[in-house]
Formats: structure tokens, C-alpha cells, sequence
């Protein structure tokens, strides 16, 4: 019944949406996951990722809004394809997290929360990501770096650069 | 719920068990501060204000939020409690800007009387103030950003209250922000696309969001506040004009309900809030017009227009008759003004050719009561009645405050809504049961109700008690029919709704050809067999007047209505009619007069007038238009103008000594009336003045069956009930009564003629269509 006619998401997350409204005693306690996977597919809450959600719940887009920025792992600009994410509380900064952030500043050329020119990267101060036995640590999309220096940092990008044109590759093919 | 007894402050309380602790207190006489708390509203516990202590709670409790039991013990004034509060004060000041000399809540500014009381005059702060610009909404809402405290109020009654959604809350901690439903470019809200009813303005606690109709006008202090009845739609909300004086008599600069004794409580309409602006709009009359010998209109003093317009209405009476006389009356103008109206009619310019621009069938409504007392439902009745059957009509738009009362009522009571409609309306999303009805289907409703097939019928049929409120969908013998059945059980009222300020008034005191006040037949005047000269044949109705196959009439007095916009009207029919209008503006009917008297407006006259429910209210006096008259007084006028003895058409000192006190005019209109007790006592007289209408309303209590006022309770500013049914069953219904109502549909921002004049409202129209246009693009 709430299956949208025309989704903007991917047939696998809209079956996934259809689920996940069902199993709340009220709809709208599927918004946040339902933000969270829009966003890892999209790339970003766009205009139309928030009136589908909305749609889908019976909720105004208002209400969407008022939810989605609430949090601030939510965000409604596309980030890079590497969303790089650097911790800055207590344990990683006592350990160089800045120093390790101004690393990643020089070398992509790029400020808080901007994004490169090829759409790559972006680059973001977060708070405790929960790794702080292994401080300074970071996270790219959902993948873990840590005890990090800032000489690593070359490393780490070119990894990325790697995976994307492999990835790329295998599109192509 | 069983009642508890604790203890505040050392005194013994008694509430039933779960009354909240805020509300049992203010019932004591305890005042506990808040900010989010408002009453009818879901809680919110954010502003930490009302924190009091309980005992053996180890932490202070909100008092919002805290429900009475057996035996608790509180305290809300203490030092601890003193320090709690002011320092929330300091806090919420730590960003708030101190601009209260120019901010317009200053001086009706809940913060500053906190920061008053509790005294939070120094900051410990040393961080720079937060700033973020102003934004402007619509052309009704403003919003201050950094004046803010977030107490969600505007968002609550927007949501809960109206049922629109409009707003809500951005981001989190110190970036929070209330934000509109409509984005901007950079992704918040920055346009509201909502009813515009202002509610949020006037809920605000501080001087965050302002109206774009009084923002950085004058300050509270500077105006006199008077609550009157809104001239608008039928539902009579009592308004509080906020008036300044002006160059030219006074101005009415806010309209707000800082008077909450009304039936509307806090609520407001857009066209109650910001429809005040028509009084000062550059194009309303100020001066009487005359047509002059080259057939232009030119400016007259009162003097010339009344002699001519006088002279004129007398030499058509005494030579062709007053069966060659029309009058047609308002909508808007007060119960006096239309009694005297069909008075002067009758007697003076005897004739029964009287009618008003029909917006439902008030007189088929009486006649179908007649003999059944205590049938119908006051407005006051709405919000506590179990199960109400809403058909036909969209109170949304054209009864907002029935709207509200409505939803209200489910809100709070889970009352049962059913609706029965041919097209879907917003207040269906309150309904317990909906029936789609077939557009020309309304006369059938009571035949499908008995036939008890559908689960809506049944359910109807289960009820124990109901309210029934329809509309112009019933005339005639639908009405009959919708009450008949309802008659046949017990516990049904009835509640009919038309349009405009006082059309029930206008229909209740008689403006119709064959109906006297009250729905008295003219053909058994009963009680109105003392009006001297009263013709026995019915007269003619409104398009009747107008029609050139009648021949045209002699003469026609036309007061604030605007008839020749009518589908039905060929102008050819007034060639050869001495046309007389009495109105606000020029009109398309009063373009064409030859006599044009400029009129006062309901805000700038005292009276009475009846809502569509039978609910009567006091009209007061808020400004003053310089040049123009209340209806009444141009009446007595002009009847003095023909030579009448002015006094058979008002009753007004009983003996030799009579005086004008001058009450027609001026903030101490109607003045005479609130003295009457003590004149009485010093052997003095009561209605001094040929234009105090209350002289009037003395007559129509003595005469009008159903108008049996609770004077005292009327004089202190209440509502009081009317119920005209007829005690003896009515002979007939006005004639064609059907085919004559032509209703206003006025929209939430449209008032008909009045409308055009109301900029403010204009303005929001616009900005409506716009925000639609754009939506719909999207």
C-alpha cells in the first residue's frame, strides 16, 4: 500500500522502505534509519529523498526536516564519494588529531566540510567515533583508520584513488 | 476523577485526581510562571519555569507537568525556587537581544515580566550575542530570530490548534530555529504556506514573531483596547481593536484578543486579525455625495443631502405611494440599525417593499422550530457536545472559529464527528464517520438517515444527544424536513450557519417583505399591531425590486448592501429610481445613487448583533471616521429630514426633558445605557438621545418573541442566547425564500464587498496564490 509508484531510491532500499514502515507500532518511527539509508545510497538528503520519505510516512516534508537536522551525520549538501571523517574529541586530540586534519586539509585543498573538485573526497570534523584506544582514528564512510599519523595520510588518500578507479574500471567493463 | 487533597505553599488544595499542578494552582489563585505551558495545548516541560519542590523528590518538578495526588506536598515560592527561576531568566536573556524599546511585544512581554519579578538584571554572560537577521514569512508573520526562547507554542497551536502544520523546529541546542513549512534556496524554511490565521503572533510570549500589519507601529501603552464583534464572517468573535488617536478621529492600528472573554477565547480568524484596515482605506466616503445637474456625484454637506434625500422620499410617498418605495438592508449593520430600518420602512415610508441579500433561509429555519424551545445550539455549546453532524459546507474556510471549536472539541474530548458533504473538506481528518453526499442530494438526508443502512447512519441513529449544523444546501422545505427528523428524537439541536456579521440579525428583525421582526407575519402583526400605518399586503422582494418588468421603483434606500452586482439585476429597472445609499465606500450600487451618505463601520458604532447560532453580542465603539454616521443616526435623521415625529421611531425620553448627550459619537458611545441603572435610581432619564440604539433594543425586547435578553450578563460584555422560533406555528416562509439566497462563499481571506478594501487581507491572498502557483509548479 505504501509502495511508491515511482521511487527515487534503488528497487532493493524502496522493498527495504516498504519493510521497515511496517514493523513500527507508528509509522514514523522509521524516519531516522530510513534518512540514514536514503543517505548512504543518495549521497545526501536531496529535496526529493525528503518529500519521498515523507510520502512514505504520512508525515510534511516540515516534519522531515525538523528531524533530519536535528542530527548532524544527516546532511542535505552531497559530500564526496570518500566522505572523510576525523575525530577531534579528547583522546584524538591529545593524540594529533589536528595535526592529522590539517594533513588531510593540505593535501586534498580543501576546508571543513567542502568537497573536492573530482567529487572524491570531503572532509569533516566529527565528534568521538568510539575508537579512542586506537587514537587518532578516522572514518571513511563506514571504514575504520586508525593510529594514524599525519605521514599516512598520502597513503590512505591514494588507497582510495586506487579502489575508485578500480571500481570504476569495473563499471566500464 | 476522584477529587485529592495536597498542600501548596502551606494551604490545603482540592482538585481531582490528575488536574495538572499548574492549572490546579492558577484555579487557587497561585501563580506559577511558564513559558511552553498554555492551556488546551500538549506539554512541552522546555522552559524549566514553573519548576517547583515536592516533597521527598529529591529534584525541583515541573509543574507543568506534575499531576495532583492524595496527600503531596508543595512548594512554589521559596529561595531555592527564586534562584532556579531567575537564573532560567538569565539564560534565556543570554542570547535574546535587549531591544525592548522598539520591540513590539515590549510592555506585553511575558520574558520582561519575568526578568520583572525575578530580577535577572545582570548577565554573568560575556559571550557576544548570537545574531541572526530577521525574516518575514508572508505578509502576516514575522519572525525575529534571536528574540526567540523556543517555546514551541507557535508550533503547538499551529499543529494541534489549527490543524495546518505550518511550523516547526531546525537544527539542535543553540542553533535551534522555529522554521515555516515553505523552503527557502538555502534549504530552511523561509515562507509560510499556512490559513494565516496569526494565531502564532498572538500565542508568542516575546516579541519573536510580529504581524506584518502592526509591527513597529506605536507601543501597547500608547492604545485604548476595545473587544467588539468581528464584521466579518457569521461566527461574531470577539475582537480587541488596539485604537490611536489620528488626525482624523481615530485609527485602529492592531486587532488581536488580548480580551479572552469571548466565546473565541484566544482564537482569530486572518480576517479577525488583520481585516481591521478597510476603515482607513483612502477611498471610503467622508462626506454625503449629491448627484448634480449635469448627473455627476459631488460632495454635499449633511445638511443639503438630507433635505434632498428627505424631500424626495416624502414627495414619492404622498404622491405614488409607499408601495413604490423599496428598501433593501445589510448584513453587517446591527440588530438597532435593522430594526429601525424596517421600522422606518413601515411607518414612515409605509410600505413592506423591505428585503437583504438572503445568505440562507434564517426565516425557514424559525418557521421549521416553531413551537420546539431550546432546539438549538449556541456557539459556546460546541466544544463539550458528545457527537455533532456536520453537513454540507467547509467551516474551515467560511466558519473558522466553528472549525476550531470543532476541532477543540475532538482534541480534548474525543468528541464524535460525523460529516456529511458532497466534497471532501479538511475538517474531515477530525471526523469519526464521513458520507458522501451527491451535490443535489443534501434534501434526502434525513430519508437516508432513518433507512439506517450505512454504518454512518447507524451510528447516527446510536447517538444519544447531537448537535446538527448545516447550511444554505438546506431552504425551504430541506430545512423543514432535516428538522422534522431531528424533532422526532429526543436530544437533537440544530445549528444553522449563513454568512457575514449580523444576517441572522438582519433576518431575525424583519427584513423581509412579508416577515416582521421575529418571523411575525405581516398579515398577523400580533404584537406590531402599534406600529402606526403598517400595510397588510406583503411587499416586494429583493429581485422584484430590481426587475424592470415591475415598472421600477420610485425611490430606494439602499443601506450597506451592494446589490446591482447581483447576476439577476438589469440596471434599466433603476432609470427612473431615486436611488439612496448609506455605505463605507462607493460601491457599484452607490455609484449609481443620487443621494450617497457615507456610513460608519461596525467598528466605529455601538449596538448588538446575532451570530448565525443565535448568539447575541455587544457591538463597541473602537474608532471614529470623521465625517461619517452610524446607519441609525442617518435613519432618525432622514426620518426627521421628511418631518416625521422622530420620536414614534424611537422610543427615547418618556417625558418632556430630553437631551442629546451626544452619545452617537465618541469613546463614551452608549454611555446613557451603562448609566440607565443609576439615572433610573436618581429619577432621571434613561435614553436621553433620539441616536442611542440601545433605546432601541429596549423595543425589541418588548417586542421581538425570542429576543428576551439577559441584559446584566449582555452589558458586562458576554454572549447571550436568542432563539426566535415562533411561539405559535408561523403561517408561511418568506417568499420564494429558495430561489432569493445567494451565498457569499468568502474564503479565509475574501469578505465579500467589505474584502476588496482590506488590503492587509489582499495582500495575503496573494501571497497564498503564489505559494499554491509555486507548489503546484514544483
Amino acid at each position: 500500500m505504501s509502495t511508491e509508484t515511482i521511487s527515487i531510491f534503488s528497487p532493493e532500499l524502496a522493498t527495504r522502505f516498504d519493510a521497515l514502515v511496517t514493523k513500527y507500532p507508528v509509522k514514523r518511527s522509521a524516519l531516522v534509519p530510513m534518512l540514514l539509508y536514503a543517505q548512504d545510497e543518495i549521497g545526501y538528503l536531496s529535496d526529493a529523498v525528503i518529500t519521498e520519505i515523507a510520502h512514505r510516512l504520512g508525515l510534511t516534508e516540515l516534519d522531515v526536516r525538523n528531524v533530519a537536522s536535528y542530527y548532524s551525520m544527516l546532511r542535505f549538501k552531497p559530500a564526496g564519494r570518500y566522505n572523510i571523517q576525523v575525530c577531534t574529541n579528547i583522546c584524538c586530540m591529545l593524540r594529533g588529531a589536528y595535526d592529522l586534519y590539517e594533513r588531510f586539509r593540505e593535501e586534498l585543498n580543501i576546508g571543513p566540510h567542502g568537497a573536492t573538485a573530482d567529487g572524491l573526497f570531503s572532509l569533516e570534523e566529527v565528534e568521538c567515533i568510539g575508537a579512542c584506544s586506537w587514537a587518532p582514528a578516522i572514518q571513511v564512510n563506514y571504514d575504520f583508520h586508525d593510529e594514524l599519523t599525519p605521514d599516512l595520510v598520502p597513503g590512505i588518500l591514494a588507497d582510495y584513488r586506487g579502489r575508485a578507479q578500480a571500481e570504476g574500471s569495473k563499471n566500464h567493463a | 476523577m476522584p477529587d485529592v487533597t495536597f498542600t501548596v505553599d502551606g494551604k490545603k488544595l482540592t482538585a481531582p485526581a490528575g488536574t495538572l499542578l499548574i492549572e490546579a494552582c492558577r484555579k487557587a489563585g497561585i501563580e506559577i510562571p511558564s513559558f511552553c505551558y498554555y492551556p488546551g495545548l500538549s506539554l512541552q516541560a522546555a522552559c524549566r519555569m514553573c519548576l517547583v519542590r515536592q516533597e521527598k523528590v529529591p529534584k525541583l518538578q515541573t509543574a507543568c507537568t506534575t499531576t495532583v495526588a492524595e496527600g503531596q506536598i508543595f512548594t512554589t515560592e521559596s529561595p531555592e525556587i527564586t534562584q532556579a527561576r531567575k537564573a532560567m531568566t538569565e539564560l534565556l536573556l543570554g542570547n535574546h537581544p535587549l531591544d525592548c524599546p522598539v520591540c513590539d511585544a515590549g510592555g506585553e512581554c511575558e520574558l520582561q515580566d519575568m526578568t520583572f519579578k525575578y530580577g535577572a538584571g545582570e548577565s554573568l554572560y560575556a559571550e557576544t550575542k548570537q545574531h541572526r537577521n530577521e525574516q518575514q514569512w508572508s505578509p502576516a508573520v514575522f519572525y525575529d530570530r534571536p528574540r526567540c526562547i523556543l517555546c514551541y507554542r507557535c508550533v503547538r497551536v499551529c499543529g494541534e490548534g489549527m490543524d495546518v502544520w505550518a511550523l516547526g523546529v531546525e537544527n539542535r541546542g543553540v542553533h535551534s530555529v522555529i522554521v515555516p513549512n515553505v523552503p527557502g534556496e538555502n534549504g530552511g524554511g523561509d515562507q509560510l504556506d499556512c490559513e494565516e490565521c496569526g494565531m502564532c503572533i498572538d500565542i508568542c510570549p516575546v516579541g519573536a514573531l510580529t504581524s506584518g500589519s502592526y509591527r513597529y507601529k506605536t507601543r501597547p501603552w500608547e492604545m485604548n483596547h476595545v473587544s467588539t464583534v468581528c464584521t466579518h464572517c457569521a461566527d461574531g468573535c470577539k475582537v480587541t481593536l488596539g485604537v490611536r488617536q489620528s488626525n482624523n478621529g481615530s485609527e485602529i492600528v492592531r486587532g488581536d484578543n488580548r480580551d479572552k472573554s469571548g466565546m473565541n477565547g484566544d482564537f482569530l480568524c486572518a480576517k479577525g486579525r488583520f481585516g481591521f484596515d478597510f476603515v482607513n482605506h483612502p477611498e471610503r466616503l467622508t462626506t454625503p455625495l449629491l448627484r448634480n445637474a449635469a448627473g455627476e456625484l459631488e460632495p454635499a454637506t449633511w445638511e443639503d443631502a438630507l433635505r434632498v434625500a428627505g424631500a424626495r422620499l416624502k414627495e414619492v410617498r404622498d404622491s405614488r405611494g409607499g408601495a413604490t418605495i423599496g428598501v433593501i438592508g445589510s448584513n453587517r449593520t446591527t440588530n438597532e440599525e435593522n430594526y429601525l430600518l424596517q421600522k422606518f420602512a413601515r411607518t414612515v415610508l409605509a410600505t413592506n417593499n423591505i428585503d437583504h441579500e438572503r445568505t440562507t433561509d434564517y426565516a425557514a429555519f424559525a418557521c421549521a422550530l416553531a413551537g420546539h424551545p431550546g432546539k438549538t445550539a449556541g456557539l459556546r455549546e460546541i466544544p463539550s457536545a458528545p457527537a455533532i453532524l456536520l453537513v454540507g459546507g467547509n467551516p474551515t474556510d467560511e466558519h473558522p472559529f466553528l472549525a476550531w471549536q470543532l476541532r477543540t472539541n475532538v482534541r480534548l474530548n474525543k468528541a464524535r464527528l460525523y460529516i456529511a458533504n458532497s466534497r471532501p473538506i479538511k475538517l474531515e481528518r477530525q471526523a469519526k464517520l464521513t458520507q458522501e453526499l451527491p451535490p443535489g442530494g443534501y434534501w434526502r438526508l434525513a430519508a437516508f438517515l432513518d433507512a439506517g443502512q450505512s454504518d454512518f447512519s447507524k451510528a447516527i441513529l446510536a447517538e444519544e444527544s447531537l448537535i446538527v449544523i448545516f447550511g444554505e444546501e438546506f431552504r425551504g422545505p430541506a430545512v423543514e424536513s432535516l428538522i422534522a427528523w431531528g424533532l422526532k428524537r429526543a436530544n437533537v439541536r440544530f445549528a444553522y450557519l449563513g454568512d457575514h456579521a449580523n444576517s441572522h440579525g438582519a433576518a431575525d428583525m424583519g427584513l423581509f417583505p412579508d416577515l416582521l421582526p421575529g418571523y411575525v407575519p405581516v398579515t398577523a402583526p400580533g404584537p406590531f399591531a402599534e406600529y402606526p400605518n403598517l400595510p397588510a399586503a406583503p411587499g416586494k422582494t429583493l429581485p422584484q425590486m430590481l426587475d424592470v418588468a415591475n415598472g421600477g421603483l420610485g425611490a430606494l434606500l439602499v443601506v450597506g448592501a451592494n446589490p446591482v452586482t447581483r447576476r439577476e439585476v438589469d440596471l434599466a429597472a433603476l432609470q427612473n429610481t431615486f436611488l439612496i445609499v448609506q455605505d463605507l465606500f462607493l460601491t457599484e450600487t452607490a455609484a449609481l445613487a443620487h443621494v450617497v451618505f457615507p456610513a460608519a463601520s461596525l467598528y466605529e458604532k455601538s449596538g448588538t448583533v446575532t451570530n448565525t447560532f443565535g448568539d447575541l453580542q455587544m457591538v463597541r465603539k473602537a474608532s471614529d471616521r470623521a465625517g461619517a454616521k452610524p446607519d441609525f443616526e442617518i435613519l432618525v435623521r432622514l426620518a426627521g429630514a421628511m418631518g416625521e415625529e422622530v420620536k414614534k421611531l424611537v422610543p427615547f425620553g418618556r417625558g418632556a426633558m430630553t437631551a442629546d448627550l451626544g452619545q452617537s459619537r465618541g469613546a463614551q458611545a452608549g454611555e446613557a445605557d451603562r448609566h440607565a441603572v443609576w439615572l433610573e435610581a436618581n429619577g432621571l432619564e434613561p435614553r436621553l438621545s433620539p441616536f442611542d440604539p440601545f433605546a432601541v433594543l429596549d423595543e425589541i425586547e418588548r417586542l421581538v418573541p425570542g429576543y428576551k435578553l439577559d441584559r446584566m450578563n449582555l452589558m458586562t460584555g458576554n454572549d447571550v442566547r436568542t432563539e426566535v422560533a415562533p411561539t405559535q406555528p408561523a403561517t408561511a416562509s418568506a417568499i420564494g425564500g429558495e430561489d432569493l439566497i445567494v451565498p457569499a462563499h468568502d474564503t479565509l481571506f475574501t469578505s465579500s464587498t467589505l474584502g476588496r478594501y482590506c488590503s492587509g487581507l489582499n495582500e495575503i491572498e496573494a501571497h497564498q496564490t503564489r505559494e499554491h502557483a509555486e507548489a503546484a509548479a514544483d
